[in-house]
């Protein structure tokens, strides 16, 4: 009953998207001007001098890189547009970070890696496939906007990986666990899709 | 570099109470008052004095003392998931 | 209460407004059941595509004003629901809400005192619930609210609460203003800290029942000073609001 009342002129903060940009929004999706603050916790402070990032798991040798270091990975800019499962989507986002392709090239993989695990600096994860985060598909990103990336947004680094829907792409992360088999995350292991690609709504496990 | 006052992340920081509803509409109690047991930490409190995040997937609860995990709650549209693996136990009241 | 919480259909029967930002609508409620002074209501608004908001808010009215609840809600900018309820919803419209709900941020006249209540801005709302119940239910227990606000126009139940000062219950109220003050003002003028909460907690002794409530920054802030001038964890309760108003 109650179930399906309408509230009497209740549209919503959402704004309606021109016609060019409706074709990037997935279905459930709103298009967003802000970009709102996720949040699961405080913000993690992060000293720099004792940052580091690390490849790990179903790799012949890890590795990692201090903040200076990373610095001096070739980085690129990508420009993408991000969706949070929470329903709301952000449109050609600037960011500049380094491919995960080219992080990467410094190990060399187990061929039974099949996963990875993104981990950060206060306990959060999130799993994909493999191939996910392949081919420039994801990227760890330092600067956003042309600035250095809030902490409130996951600064100094978060991880990117636009195709899949937003909570995929770890704020803070430090590193990535290569493994043989897939272990849900954070919100994986809580009703959340193993997957999430925004293009097929696969928001929560089954769908 | 960004302060601990201007944090947005603790400003969007709730109390167990505020997720109250929720828990109320699934157990069919009153919850707020139940006693819980942060798994990290060993410290008790009552569910509606931890702190919650509901800027988020679901909502996430930690432990007033060491900011562990305690709980998270995410609403599907095929089942209510509720991981307390943070909590050591939770009371509901009878 | 043993049921499951169900949504009702309430029905806005009054708007009333208590500052240029903030209004109290008066609900009427098909299956009205008593609350305790401190709980809220969850309101839910459906667009009709079906996108949905939901928000809580505190419970203004003293459980003894029966049939109707009143919630007393501040206009955010850019806001969602605040937004809706101040420029659109009118006498008459129908909002889906369901509770009362809360049990740890109560006060009953039973549960004594001393009573310090704090409250910053819209947080002075389920604080006036305890402080209406006390009234109605003829408590005599000290009572002290310290109340943050930007400016004194912006000061909710201001009359009010000067009045119940006066009847000699052993209720009494302080201000501060961060913002901006009157000329002739002689109340605090600055954020809540560790020396204003000893003056005013003072005279309630060292183990005052304390009730926090505003926006979170400025809970943690006066939950800190508490702490600082000695008053235990387990008589400090807390009920923060969120980023909105800081
Ligand atoms: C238990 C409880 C009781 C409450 N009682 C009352 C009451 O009695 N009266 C009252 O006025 N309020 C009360 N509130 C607050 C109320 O629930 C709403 O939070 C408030 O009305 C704002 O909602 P909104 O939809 O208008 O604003 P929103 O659209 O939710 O935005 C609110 C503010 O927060 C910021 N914000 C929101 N989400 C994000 C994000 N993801 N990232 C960054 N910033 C963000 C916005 O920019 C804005 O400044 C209570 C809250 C709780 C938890
Ligand atoms: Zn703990």
């Amino acid at each position: 009953m109650a179930n399906e009342f309408v509230t009497r002129g209740f549209v919503g903060k959402r704004q309606a998207s021109s016609a060019t940009k409706t074709q990037r929004i997935p279905p459930g999706q709103h298009e967003v001007k802000d970009f709102p603050v996720l949040s699961a916790g405080p913000t993690p402070r992060v000293a720099l001098d004792r940052w580091s990032f690390t490849i790990e798991g179903f790799v012949r040798e890890k590795v990692s890189w201090n903040w200076d270091e990373f610095l001096k990975l070739p980085a690129q800019q990508f420009t993408v547009d991000i969706h949070c499962v929470t329903t709301w989507s952000k449109l050609d986002t600037r960011w500049t970070g380094v491919s995960v392709d080219t992080l990467l090239e410094h190990v060399e993989l187990d061929p039974r890696a099949a996963f990875v695990t993104a981990y950060t600096f206060e306990g959060y994860t999130t799993n994909m496939p493999l191939p996910d985060i392949l081919n420039g598909r994801a990227f760890v990103a330092y600067e956003y906007d042309g600035l250095p990336l809030a902490a409130a947004h996951g600064g100094p680094v978060r991880l990117v990986v636009p195709h899949l829907y937003f909570w995929k792409s770890a704020k803070w992360v430090t590193g990535l666990r290569l493994m043989d088999k897939d272990r849900s995350g954070f919100w994986e292991s809580a009703g959340y899709n193993n997957h999430g690609d925004p293009w097929k709504e696969e928001r929560y496990t089954g769908d | 570099m960004e302060t601990e006052a201007d944090d947005v992340n603790r400003a969007m920081m709730l109390d167990g109470n505020a997720v109250a509803g929720r828990f109320a509409a699934l157990f069919g109690a009153e919850m707020t008052t139940s006693l819980t047991e942060c798994a990290s930490c060993g410290q008790d409190h009552m569910m509606g004095a931890l702190l919650a995040f509901t800027h988020a997937p679901g909502v996430v609860l930690r432990c007033p003392s060491c900011e562990a995990v305690m709980i998270k709650l995410v609403e599907t549209p095929r089942g209510v998931y509720l991981d307390a693996r943070g909590a050591a136990f939770v009371r509901i009241a009878r | 209460m043993n049921l499951p919480l169900q949504w009702q259909l309430a029905t806005i029967a009054a708007v009333r407004s208590e500052t240029p930002e903030v209004k109290t609508f008066s609900l009427h409620l098909p299956d009205w059941m008593r609350h305790r002074a401190g709980q809220h209501y969850d309101l839910r608004l459906r667009a009709a595509d079906g996108y949905e908001a939901q928000r809580s808010y505190s419970i203004a009215s003293a459980p003894e004003t029966e049939g109707q609840v009143q919630l007393t809600i501040e206009k955010i900018n850019d806001g969602e629901v605040s937004s809706f309820l101040h420029e659109v919803a009118v006498v008459g419209d129908r909002i889906e809400v369901r509770g009362p709900i809360g049990g740890y941020f109560v006060w009953e006249a039973a549960l004594g005192g001393p009573l310090l209540l704090i409250g910053g801005g819209s947080g002075v709302v389920p604080l006036m619930a305890m402080l209406r119940h006390r009234a109605a239910a003829g408590s005599r227990v000290p009572t002290r609210l310290l109340l943050s606000a930007r400016s004194y126009d912006d000061l909710i139940y201001r009359e009010e609460l000067d009045a119940l000062a006066a009847d000699g219950s052993g209720f009494e109220v302080f201000y501060t203003l961060t913002r901006s003050q009157p000329s002739d003002w002689h109340g605090y003028s600055r954020r809540i800290d560790a020396a204003m909460l000893a003056t005013v907690a003072g005279p309630l002794g060292r183990t005052p029942l304390c009730y926090i409530c505003g926006p979170t920054l400025l809970v943690e802030a006066a939950a800190n000073g508490l702490a600082e001038i000695g008053v235990p964890a387990n008589r400090i309760r807390t009920e923060r609001f969120g980023p909105s108003g800081s």
